[in-house]
């Protein structure tokens, strides 16, 4: 038998791997035009720290003298791009999914804590749902981004038609920096995300291909109780049914997933400081 | 949906479902890799492969909803506009060029051919225009312009039936540049058959005697030295277009 927990909806992990290839053609495709007119820098006066972007780097990805294929690629896939990212949103909205992604009040204090776990600086996890806190707050801050190279872009493509956006955006030289600044972002956080990815290990990367998280195994499975030997013949007659849970077994289950929680919050709150601190007092 | 949906299956069940979940992740893929081969292996329509430039065609379609007369290029006072202007090719202005023997030849249907001088199109009512000329390559400059409205040229001209046409199509005198554009961009309030740069004639590396300002397309479409004017159904051939840049280029 498997424990498994229902992670990721069908329709999410189409919106991700749709825009995984995506959102990697539209960042190729933008250098392939960036590199026509390469004039942005990290530095002061004279002095370069960092050159967008080397010669080396051109080279290595091939990217010199392709500005015409780089904005038809830009401008036929800007609308998978977009269509995809739209479509995800409405559906965060209607599905009440965003209540797992959209950060809450105690995000910003807890990703804090994340971060410092991740780091190995720090211990304890504080509780979660579906996401952490960090994840929460990267999750929906790269919505917004999408948001803005969508903006920043329609307002570089067509500046005298959406004039008003243009100027909103600071005027048609800074909407172009704006739009390169958050292509520089989302491969930050691509390179972030897959490194988490890796470290988090497979059994989180395959729940973005199956949609669910293996649990570990309990021994609620193993303890035969009358309501568990019951589904385990249910499953000999007919092996390729779901067994839904019923209410005896959801109420189990709720007694031992606190049972199995509660150890955890004691370590976790005897290894708070701030806890720590209250209970001495 | 604040709950964890925790189900119990059997491992041969968990086996199967996670079996097909790859299967198709791997379909997938290889759809996704296929698809992004298929669209390279398609013939190249003008340089491009022909399903980008369907999508481009249709992005014109699409966009040129929004050029409405009234939305106008940025102006800038004369003080914002530079003094050194960018120089950025020379196609259709290396041929060896008599400037004193110039004139406009202006087609107005095949066959009727009139040619306009510089000083006729001097005559007509002169427009200044101070806006941030964008070329194609991302770089842009407030520059300073003048000449005669091209919607005013056309009514001078009487190309009332010209201009119902969908394109106009420009030319330099030795025919190594020329380009298309749609009426609508062609009519706007701020475009120009322009003879002036900062207050005074244009210099050759930028056009003389006349060259096309064009502030509602990248500077691609800003013909210099033109020498053929003529009008179209169908798209005039556009040098850039040839090789593989939308055609509309609108802003």
């Amino acid at each position: 038998m498997k424990k498994v927990e229902k992670k990721h909806p069908l329709a999410i992990r189409w919106f991700h791997w749709i825009n995984f290839p995506v959102l990697a053609i539209m960042v190729w495709s933008g250098l392939l035009i960036y590199w026509a007119n390469d004039i942005y820098r990290i530095g002061w006066g004279d002095k370069t720290i960092l050159r967008f972007f080397p010669d080396s780097f051109y080279k290595a990805l091939n990217i010199p003298f392709r500005l015409a294929e780089g904005m038809s690629l830009h401008f036929v896939f800007m609308w998978v791009f977009a269509i995809n990212g739209f479509i995800y949103v409405m559906y965060l909205l209607f599905s009440g999914e965003w209540r797992l992604i959209f950060p809450n009040k105690k995000s910003l204090k807890e990703s804090i804590k994340v971060v410092l776990h991740d780091l190995h600086l720090r211990k304890p996890v504080p509780p979660q749902k579906k996401y952490n806190a960090a994840q929460r707050i990267a999750y929906t801050v790269v919505i917004f981004m999408g948001f803005g190279s969508l903006l920043t872009g329609l307002s570089i493509y067509k500046p005298v038609q959406f004039h008003a956006l243009t100027s909103l955006l600071g005027g048609y030289e800074w909407a172009r920096i704006e739009h390169f600044t958050l292509t520089i972002l989302f491969t930050l956080f691509f390179l972030v995300h897959i490194l988490q990815v890796i470290f988090t290990g497979w059994n989180n990367f395959q729940s973005m291909v199956t949609g669910f998280f293996v649990l570990p195994a309990e021994k609620e499975v193993l303890i035969p109780s009358p309501v568990i030997a019951n589904q385990m013949d249910l499953n000999k007659k007919e092996p390729d049914i779901d067994i839904k849970p019923t209410e005896n077994i959801s109420s189990n289950k709720g007694k031992n997933f606190t049972d199995e929680i509660e150890p955890e919050k004691n370590n976790s709150a005897a290894d708070d400081p701030d806890l720590k601190i209250n209970t001495d007092e | 949906m604040n709950d964890k949906e925790v189900i119990i299956i059997s491992s041969k069940k968990f086996r199967n479902k996670s079996f097909l979940a790859f299967i198709l992740f791997a379909i997938f893929i290889i759809a996704a890799v296929f698809f992004w081969k298929w669209i390279h292996n398609q013939p190249d329509v003008a340089g491009a492969p022909k399903p980008l430039r369907k999508v481009l065609n249709a992005n014109e379609n699409f966009f040129s909803n929004f050029l409405k007369d009234k939305h106008l290029a940025k102006t800038y006072p004369l003080s914002a506009a530079v003094k050194r202007v960018r120089v950025n090719g020379d196609i259709g202005l290396k041929s060896s060029f008599d400037t004193a023997a110039w004139k406009l030849k202006l087609v107005r249907s095949p066959g009727d051919t009139i040619l306009i001088s510089l000083a006729e199109i001097k005559a007509l009512p002169k427009t200044e225009l101070v806006f941030n000329f964008k070329c194609i390559e991302g770089w842009s400059q407030i520059t300073d312009w003048a000449g005669v409205k091209f919607s005013d040229f056309a009514k001078k001209y009487n190309l009332n039936a010209q201009t119902q046409m969908q394109y106009a199509g420009l030319e330099t005198p030795d025919k190594e540049y020329y380009v298309g554009i749609d009426m609508p961009s062609m009519m706007h309030p701020q475009t120009l058959l322009c003879y002036e740069m900062n207050g005074k004639p244009l210099p050759l590396n930028q056009g003389y005697p006349l060259r096309l300002i064009i502030p509602v397309k990248y500077g691609i479409k800003n013909i210099k030295r033109i020498g053929t004017l003529y009008f179209s159904n169908e798209r005039p051939r556009d040098y850039w277009y040839e090789r593989g840049y939308d055609y509309y280029s609108g802003l």
